[in-house]
This record gives C-alpha cells, structure tokens and sequence, in this order.
C-alpha cells in the first residue's frame, strides 16, 4: 500500500470496521457531532409519542408530518445559510408572510397568472437580502439588528399589501394549492425515484473513486459503496412504501426535500459553498486569501430572504389563504431553531443543509404528537423552547469539546 | 549570491501617512528572485506596513512600486497574488474549521465542470507539501489539530499554489518551537532554491543570521540600513534598529558579560 495519502507513519488504519466504528466513537467525544444528536432525539421522540399514542407512527400522520414541515422547512434551507456564515436573519417570518401576501394579492386583486406572481414574491425576498447585505457590509450594522428592523419593518409592509380586508383566500381551483395538499407521487413513482437515488450515489462515488485511484490516492472499495447505496435505496423504498400505504408523498415535501439535497451539493461541492464555510470560520483569513466576502455576506443574505419568501409561498399554498397572521407568530423562531436543532452552529462555519429537514422534523413530531395526545399550544410552546435550549447548549458544549481536542 | 540579477520586485520612495502618524517616507526595497531579504526593525518601525502596501492591503501615498520590472499598482490582496505576490501573515490566516487541502486552496479552488475538483486538489496537496519536505499527517483533517509548525508549514506552502515570484512571511517563527522554528527557516530556504525571491520580517536577529542574504533595516518608518549578510554583527544590527551603539541592549550586555566571564 502504498497511496500518496497514507505514506505518513503517524495515521491509524482506519478502514475496517472495527477502526471505523473507533473512529465514530472518537469523533463524537471530541465534539464532531454531526447530525448524531438529533437523529437521536427524533428517534426517542417518536417513541415517547408512539407510546402514548399508536396513531402518531401512523402512514396518515407521516405523510401530514411531511406536508406541514415543508414551507418552514424551506425557510430554514436559508437560515443554514446565513448561519453558517455565523450571522442570523430574525426577519424570515416577516418576509414569508409579505412575499406570499405579494403572491396573494397579484393572483386574486389583479388577475395574475400563479407563476409570475411567484416569481415577483421571490424578486421582493431577493431584494430584501441584498439590502440587509448591503446595509452589513458597507455600513457594518450587525444582522441582529438590520434584520429585527426588519422583521417589524416587513411585518408592516405586510398589512399593506394585504390592505383593509386583512385576509386574501386564493382560488380553490388554483394548481398552486392543489400542489401544496392533494398532489401525491404515484407508488411506482416514488420505488422509481428511490432507485434513481440510489444509483445517483453509486455512480457519483465510483467515478470519485475511479479519479482517486488514478491520481494514486485512496479511496472506499467499490463493493463498500455498493453496499451503502444499496442500504440507502432500501430505506428510502420502505419510507415510501410506508407513506404510500396512505396517501404517499407529496409534491410540495418532495420539492423540499429536492431543494434541501441540491442545495447541500451547492455549499459542499462548490466554491460558493467553500466560500461559505471559509468566511464562517475565518472571515479574516478569507479576505486575505481573495475571496470577495462582501459579495459572499450579500449572496447568502439574499438566497436566504428568497428561501423566506418561497417557504411564505408555499404556506400560503398550503393554507390557501394569506393573513395578517400569516408568518408571524412562531414561523421565525421555528425556521431559526430547526437549523439549530439540526446542528447547524450559530457561531458560524460548522453545519449541514439536511439540518433543515431533520430539524424540522423534530419540531413539527412536537407539535403533532402534543396535538395527538390533547395538549395544548402552552405546552407546545414550552417543551419547543426547551428543545432549542438543548440544541444550542449540545452545541456550545461540542464547541468545547472540539477546542480541547484540536478540532477547531 | 545572485545579487547581480535584477529585482523581481522594488519599491522606490515608498511613504504612507495615517492621519497625523507619517508611518513610512521615503522607504526604498527591492528583493532579487533567489533571494532571502530579511526586514527588521522595532516595533512601530513600519515592517508591517510595509508588507501590507506590497500585499495590496494599504495603497501607498507616495512612491513607485515595480515588478518583474514594469511599474504597477496593488490596489488589493487578489491583485498582489494575481502579480505573483504571496503574503503569509503573521496570525495565519487559515480557517480552522476547514480541512488542509481546502485551506491551501482557499480563494483559488480548482473546479471542474462547475463543481470543485477535490481529487486534483489532494494529488496537487501532497505535491506540494513533499516539495517542501512538509511534514502533515493527513490533508484531510482541519486544521484547528495541527501544531503551531504545522499549521506554519500549511500556511507557507498555501502562498505558493498559484506559482508566486515573491513570498512574503511576516514573524513566521514567533509563535514556535525550538524544533519548528528549525523546520521553518529550512522551508524557507527550500523557497529560496526553488528561485523564488523571500522578504522575512521578524524580530528574531537568530533567524536572521541564519537565512538571511540581505537585511533591510526599518526605523521610524524610514530606511535604517542595509547589510549583506557576510558583513552584519548582532551588535551592528541592534545598533541600527534601535539606533544607537549606546543603547539598552548593549548596556545589558556589558553589565551581563563580566559576571558571566567570573562564573
């Protein structure tokens, strides 16, 4: 053996199972947690509510799961965003509720067609974000407070659009809504697209493998690959076989989840994404190497306004109806607290896109199982804040645990 | 050594004025390709200024900077390296949360079709840490596990993946080991046989004296000195930095020699 990457006398092997599974366990006491913890806690929360009540694991109340974390969960995908740059946006409610009033009232007031009123809904959240980019860096007025001004600023705005009648309910007959509630994927279709996933995979790393083989470096045994994709299209084909068993997968979790996946490739695979992380972790080190960190602050700023106002989109899709409520109330703080809850760090460089949607399935299991077993949304509210609390201290504390051990 | 060949880069009547502080005039500095150029001086002296103006981090009020022997202007740190002008800074630089192979890349990734081109990247990594006889267990763990040398050698080979002509390190052995500092002035004589011009700036007269060609001296914002390295004595240095011969280090030193020599 003899990879240009393993000639140093100092590495552990580390590719049988038995070192992997070393590994793991030495990762996670130095503070590289990853996505283990809210694995981890969706899992004992759907067997604490499963406990209490069978109905909660039911396919009927998945697939509702699914549906109602779909619009807060693609506000997320923009919070991990300006997260990971270690800054915050406390004004994705306000922008979701006027985007999607914006939607609204072009559709119902003047006779719009959906589509180009989506596209002016996501224009308005665009525009917002290279204000709060600007603003923060040519004038270097902290996010918290640029987007707080916002967020009253917007919630204001908001109640204009919408005008005296306060609430705008968009034609029944409108795809749009049928989209956000009655669009399924067919069984054949969802068992078609777990393959293709899976074999998405598979080819990726076999060529990445091919690659590294010929630039002499080492690289996983094709059959260990094959093994993973395979585990992978299992699981996703008996997710959709459970969920089929009711009405199957909807297309608007479906997009979701697409945007979730092509947006993790985005801050993984490209130099934007690099740039992301790079100005997260040292925005200093990456001025100096060249990057354009201004333009960086304003791109993430704006991606995230956008996702804002594509998740007040799809709420309303999903509500057919725009109010003066509509992104107010907890919208903000569960967009916010599903990214911090699915590990992403708030002091910036550290963190995965699928944050948004394990983060957001724990908050929306909470809100459903309480729902299932009669609580009220005191107790909702309660137990969310104490969650949130344990997802910011887990990752103070494997902040901790990473500077003691040399992981940065 | 190759003093006869011209200067890869030199700065002429150099000034830079903060408000009321004239932090450099009239500063005069050229470093040939092959060559090691130490820059000292106390602190305040304008060392780091200096090397910001030849980064492109501060523009210059007054004077002329010529490279590759055209006159240019650096109006920022992606032009300085686009010249062919690497800096290392003196606190690093580097993102702890990314691994080494995205660090030396930082700023200047390779893609391919669009997406980045990790394995070209790696290959390119390791040839290059070898080049430099680099010691890194891995590239693919972040750097906040490194040591101080290591992340030194990280830093240092970082400045030359986009082929750069002159490599500026500012204090690169402050923070280090007996050893590490060792393994640095070896790479940076490595620098120097791989022909690429070398401006050190650092405190440490040892370093000095021991990879320097020539040494500018720095004091009060103004040129002090200049010495080759065959003709410089710790005691002429200290005395052109702090300027003077009768100065606090020379006191300390023959108050301290009889009681040594007694002993």
């Amino acid at each position: 053996m003899s990879f240009a990457d393993k000639t140093d006398e100092r590495l552990v092997e580390d590719s049988s199972p038995k070192a992997m599974l070393e590994g793991f366990v030495r990762r996670m006491k130095s503070g590289d947690l990853g996505m283990v913890p809210v694995i981890v806690g969706l899992l004992i929360i759907w067997v604490v509510f499963y406990s209490q009540n069978e109905r909660f694991l039911s396919s009927r109340n998945l697939v509702e799961l699914l549906l109602s974390s779909s619009a807060i969960g693609m506000i997320s995908v923009g919070v991990i965003m300006v997260l990971l740059l270690g800054e915050i946006d406390l004004s994705v409610g306000s922008v979701s509720g006027m985007s999607g009033a914006i939607m609204a009232v072009l559709v119902v007031y003047h006779d719009w067609s959906v589509l180009p009123a989506i596209g002016v809904a996501l224009l308005a959240g665009l525009a917002i974000g290279v204000v709060y980019g600007l603003l923060y860096t040519r004038f270097g007025v902290p996010s918290f407070v640029i987007t707080l001004a916002g967020l009253l600023a917007f919630l204001g705005l908001q109640l204009v659009v919408l005008g005296d009648n306060g609430t705008v309910n968009l034609p029944g007959d409108s795809w749009l809504i049928d989209f956000a509630n009655f669009k399924f994927l067919s069984p054949l279709a969802s068992y078609v697209l777990a393959v293709l996933a899976g074999l998405a995979y598979f080819g990726g790393r076999v060529l990445t493998i091919r690659k590294r083989r010929a630039a002499n470096l080492s690289a996983p045994s094709v059959l260990s690959v094959a093994i993973r994709a395979a585990l992978m299209v299992a699981g996703l084909a008996y997710v959709a076989y459970y969920l089929n068993l009711d009405r199957g997968i909807g297309y608007m979790p479906l997009l979701w989840i697409l945007v979730i996946v092509f947006m993790d490739q985005v801050i993984r695979k490209t130099r934007f994404g690099r740039h992301v992380f790079a100005v997260g972790g040292n925005e200093e080190a990456s001025r100096r190497s060249g990057i354009r960190v201004d333009r960086v602050y304003v791109a993430v700023f704006a991606l995230c306004t956008m996702f804002a106002a594509f998740g007040g989109v799809l709420a309303a899709a999903r509500l057919q109806s725009v109010a003066q409520s509509s992104g107010g109330g907890d919208t903000n703080l569960m967009a916010i607290a599903a990214a911090v809850i699915g590990g992403v760090s708030l002091f910036g460089g550290r963190g995965s896109m699928y944050a948004a949607l394990f983060g957001m399935l724990v908050l929306q299991s909470i809100t459903s199982g309480l729902n299932l077993i009669g609580v009220d949304a005191e107790v909702r509210y309660m137990v969310t804040g104490g969650v949130l609390l344990l997802a910011v201290t887990i990752d103070s504390l494997s902040r901790r645990a990473r500077r003691s051990s040399g992981r940065g | 050594m190759t003093t006869t060949s011209a200067p890869v880069l030199s700065l002429k009547g150099v000034g830079k004025r903060f408000g009321a502080v004239q932090a450099l005039a009239d500063v005069d500095f050229d470093v040939r390709p092959g060559e090691v150029v130490a820059l000292v001086g106390d602190n305040g002296a304008g060392k780091s200024t200096l090397v910001k103006i030849m980064s492109g981090v501060y523009q210059p009020d007054e004077g002329e900077i010529v490279f590759d022997g055209s006159p240019v202007s650096i109006p920022g740190p992606k032009a300085a390296q686009q010249l062919g002008i690497a800096t290392v800074f003196q606190d690093l630089a580097l993102a702890d949360n990314l691994d080494v192979v995205a660090n030396l890349y930082l700023g200047q990734e390779l893609t391919s079709a669009g997406t980045l081109d990790e394995v070209e990247m790696e290959k390119n990594s390791w040839a290059l840490l070898r080049q430099l006889s680099a010691k890194i267990p891995s590239v693919r763990i972040p750097i906040a596990s490194l040591s101080g040398g290591q992340r030194q050698t990280v830093a240092i080979a970082r400045s030359l993946v986009g082929n750069p002509k002159v490599v500026m390190l500012d204090e690169p052995t402050a923070a280090l080991g007996v050893a590490q500092t060792a393994e640095v002035l070896n790479l940076v004589e490595r620098l120097r046989e791989n022909g690429l011009g070398v401006v050190l700036i650092t405190h440490n007269m040892a370093d000095v004296q021991a990879v320097a060609d020539r040494i500018y001296v720095l004091r009060l914002g103004r040129n002090g000195a200049e010495f080759g390295i065959d003709d410089v004595t710790t005691d002429k240095l200290v005395a052109a930095i702090t300027g003077a011969s009768d100065n606090a280090v020379s006191q300390r030193a023959s108050r301290t020699a009889p009681k040594g020599a007694e002993a």
